[in-house]
C-alpha cells in the first residue's frame, strides 16, 4: 500500500486569540512571537489515518508539504511520528498561491511520486479553513474521492471509509486510488517516539522545486490565483460581561440564577 | 458567448422539507438578484425531488430546475459533481450558492475545480460590489479570529453559506415561477463509490440545532461523568448540551455534541459555556446565541469577551449551587 499525505505549516491555531494580530497593510497575519507554527492538526489526523493502515498491513507513507519558509523541525514530525519520506515543494514562487495554485502543484507532485493507492489530506486547513485542496488534487487527478473521514479500510482494492454526517456517518466504497480528507473524529494523532524523532533527524527531505515538477507557471502563485484576497480583518468584540460577584462560588452560582430569571433569560 | 445570469440556489431536502440554510439562502439570493436586476432560482436535484419545487418558488424562487434521478437519490459526489457541473452548464448561473452542509463541503470545492472557477466557503456575509457587480464573499478564516472578504471574475461565481447566517425569507403560498426539469443524463459507470451503509445516531431530547437553552462544557469538565451534571441542567431547562472538541476527542461525550467550527451550528436563547476556555474555533458555532453564560476558573478565559454573564469561579462548586436555585425558582 502507497500512501501520500499532504500536509500543511500553519500558525499555531492553538495560541491564545489576544496574540492574534493581522496587518491591514498588506492583509496578511502577523505571526505571534514565541509561538512556533505547527503541522495544521487535521492534517496530523491524516498522517493517523495512514499510519493505522500502515501498523495493519505494511505500506510506505510519503508526506508531502509546499510552502516557504518551512521550518525543518515543524515539517519533519510526519517522518518522527513513522512517515517513511518527506517531499518538500519549497520556493518563493508557491507565495501568494490559493487553493488551486496549492492543489495543482501538488497534484504535479503526486503524479512525480508516481505510484499512489491513497492519498489523504486533513478535512481542511487551521488557517484559511476551507477544505478545498484535497477534492481539487481529486479532481485534477481524476480520482474518486471521501471526504470527512473517521475509519479508512482498504483491501482488496478497495478502501472503505466511514464518512462523518451531521446526524452519524455513512459507510462509503471506493475503488482505490482514491483520495480521502480525514477528520478528527478518526482519533488523536499519535505522539513521536524518541527512536521516530533521531530518525527524522537524520532525513533528508526531497525537495522539488516548480521545475521538476513540469509546471506551467502560469498556474504558480499569484498567476495561478483562483479568489481574490480583498480584505482581511479582525471583527470588532465589544466585551460587557456582567461578573457575578459574591463570597463563595456556591452563593455565585445561586445569584447567576436570580440574575437570569430577573433579565427574563430563565 | 453567452452570458452567466442569476443567481441559483442548490436546495438540500432533510425530513421531508426544504432544509432551513436553503431557505436562508433564498432569501439571501433574493437580495442578491434584486441589487443585479437579474433572476432567483433553485435547483432540486435528487431522487424524486419536485414536490419541493413550488416550496421554493413559495420561498421566492422565480424558477426551479429539478433533476430526477433513481442514481441521485442519495448522495454521491461523482453523480452530483457530474450533475450540476451540466447544470451549470445549461443555466449558466451568474452566482451559484450550497449550504455548508455535509453535502456542501463535499459538492461544492469538487465542482468548483470541475468548472475552473473558484468557490468560497462557509460564507457568513454576501453582498454585491455597487462598482464591479461582483459577489463579495465573506468568511471566517483562522478558525474564526478573522474574517476575510474573497472575490473572483470567474464564473460561476460559487460560496457555501453557514447555516443560521442568514435570514429566510417570509413564504408566499401563492408565489407562481416556472418549474423546469433537467435530464440527469447520468450513465451508473460514473458513479465510482458505492454508499454501504448510513447510520443516522439517534438524538434523545432536543437536537442542538432546535434548543433553546444549550449547556456546554469543555476541557475543564475533566471526565464523562462530568457531563451529567451538565445534563441535569439542560433537563431541567429543556435544553440539550454541547461540547467544545476535547470532550469529543477525548470520547467522553458522543461526536454529535460539538458546536464549533467543524461541529453544530447552534443559536439558542441561553447558552451557558462551563468550563471552557472560548478558542474562536468553539465561538465559530454559538456566536449566534443571544445570552451567553460564562463560568470559569481563569478571569483570561477568552469566553468572558463573549459572554454577557459571568462567573470566575470552579464549576463544580456553582454549578450545583446553580442548579439547585433554577430548581426552587421553576418551583415557586
Amino acid at each position: 500500500m502507497n500512501m501520500i499525505v499532504c500536509i500543511k505549516q500553519v500558525p499555531d491555531p492553538e495560541a491564545p486569540p489576544a496574540s492574534f494580530k493581522i496587518d491591514p497593510a498588506t492583509n496578511k497575519v502577523i505571526p505571534p512571537k514565541g509561538v512556533s507554527p505547527v503541522i495544521s492538526p487535521f492534517d496530523e489526523n491524516a498522517v493517523e489515518a495512514a499510519l493505522k493502515i500502515k501498523d495493519a498491513q505494511g505500506g510506505k507513507i510519503t508526506a508531502i508539504s509546499l510552502g516557504h519558509n518551512l521550518l525543518r523541525d515543524v515539517v519533519k514530525k510526519p517522518l518522527s511520528m513513522g512517515a517513511d519520506e518527506l517531499v518538500l515543494l519549497e520556493d518563493e514562487a508557491f507565495a501568494e498561491g490559493d487553493s488551486w495554485t496549492t492543489a495543482y502543484a501538488l497534484a504535479m507532485a503526486i503524479k512525480k511520486i508516481g505510484s499512489y493507492d491513497l492519498i489523504f489530506c486533513g478535512r481542511q486547513a487551521a488557517d484559511w479553513d476551507s477544505g478545498l485542496v484535497g477534492l481539487g488534487i481529486a479532481e485534477i487527478l481524476g480520482l474518486p474521492s471521501v471526504t470527512l473521514a473517521r475509519k479508512i479500510t482498504p483491501g482488496n482494492g478497495k478502501v472503505t471509509v466511514e464518512r462523518v454526517t451531521a446526524d452519524g456517518y455513512e459507510v462509503i466504497e471506493t475503488p482505490l486510488p482514491a483520495v480521502i480528507t480525514v477528520s478528527n473524529e478518526l482519533g488523536e494523532p499519535r505522539y513521536p517516539t524518541i527512536k521516530g524523532i533521531m530518525a527524522a533527524k537524520k532525513k533528508e527531505p526531497i525537495a522539488w522545486k516548480p521545475a521538476d515538477l513540469g509546471m506551467e507557471t502560469a498556474k504558480i502563485g499569484p498567476a495561478g490565483q483562483h479568489a481574490k484576497l480583498m480584505k482581511l480583518f479582525q471583527p470588532v468584540r465589544e466585551s460587557k460581561c456582567e461578573l457575578i460577584q459574591a463570597d463563595t462560588p456556591e452563593e455565585s452560582g445561586a445569584k447567576l440564577a436570580l440574575r437570569l430569571k430577573e433579565a427574563k433569560i430563565l | 458567448m453567452a452570458e452567466y445570469k442569476g443567481v441559483m440556489v442548490f436546495g438540500e431536502t432533510v425530513e421531508g422539507k426544504l432544509s432551513p440554510v436553503t431557505a436562508e439562502m433564498l432569501g439571501a439570493g433574493k437580495r442578491l438578484a434584486k441589487d443585479l436586476g437579474q433572476e432567483l432560482c433553485a435547483i432540486l436535484v435528487g431522487g424524486d425531488v419536485s414536490g419541493f419545487a413550488q416550496e421554493a418558488v413559495a420561498l421566492g424562487a422565480d424558477k426551479a430546475y429539478v433533476v430526477n434521478d433513481p442514481l441521485l437519490k442519495d448522495y454521491q459526489t461523482d453523480a452530483y459533481v457530474t450533475v450540476m457541473e451540466k447544470v451549470v452548464k445549461e443555466v449558466m448561473p451568474r452566482i451559484l450558492l450550497l449550504g455548508q452542509t455535509t453535502i456542501g463541503r463535499d459538492l461544492a470545492p469538487r465542482l468548483a475545480f470541475r468548472l475552473g472557477t473558484a468557490v468560497s466557503m462557509d460564507c457568513i456575509d454576501l453582498a454585491i460590489d455597487p462598482g464591479s457587480k461582483l459577489l463579495l464573499q465573506t468568511r471566517p478564516v483562522y478558525g474564526g479570529n478573522a474574517q476575510a472578504v474573497f472575490t473572483t471574475e470567474l464564473y460561476p461565481q460559487m460560496a457555501t453559506v453557514r447555516a443560521k447566517a442568514m435570514s429566510a425569507p417570509e413564504r408566499d403560498a401563492s408565489r407562481q415561477g416556472q418549474i423546469i426539469n433537467i435530464e440527469a443524463g447520468l450513465s451508473p459507470s460514473a458513479v465510482r463509490t458505492r454508499i454501504v451503509q448510513k447510520v443516522t445516531e439517534k438524538v434523545e431530547g432536543i437536537k442542538l440545532e432546535e434548543a433553546e437553552v444549550i449547556v456546554a462544557g469543555g476541557r475543564g469538565i475533566g471526565d464523562a461523568n462530568g457531563f451529567k451534571q451538565l445534563e441535569e441542567v439542560a433537563k431541567l431547562l429543556h435544553g440539550a448540551v454541547g461540547a467544545t472538541r476535547p470532550p469529543c476527542d477525548n470520547k467522553w461525550v458522543p461526536d454529535s455534541w460539538q458546536i464549533g467550527l467543524t461541529g453544530k451550528i447552534v443559536s439558542p436563547n441561553l447558552y451557558i459555556a462551563v468550563a471552557l476556555s472560548g478558542a474562536s474555533q468553539h465561538m465559530s458555532g454559538c456566536s449566534g446565541a443571544k445570552n451567553i453564560v460564562a463560568i470559569n476558573k481563569d478571569p483570561e478565559a477568552n469566553i468572558f469577551k463573549e459572554a454577557r454573564f459571568g462567573i470566575v469561579g470552579d464549576w463544580k462548586k456553582v454549578l450545583p449551587a446553580f442548579t439547585q436555585k433554577v430548581k426552587e425558582l421553576l418551583a415557586a
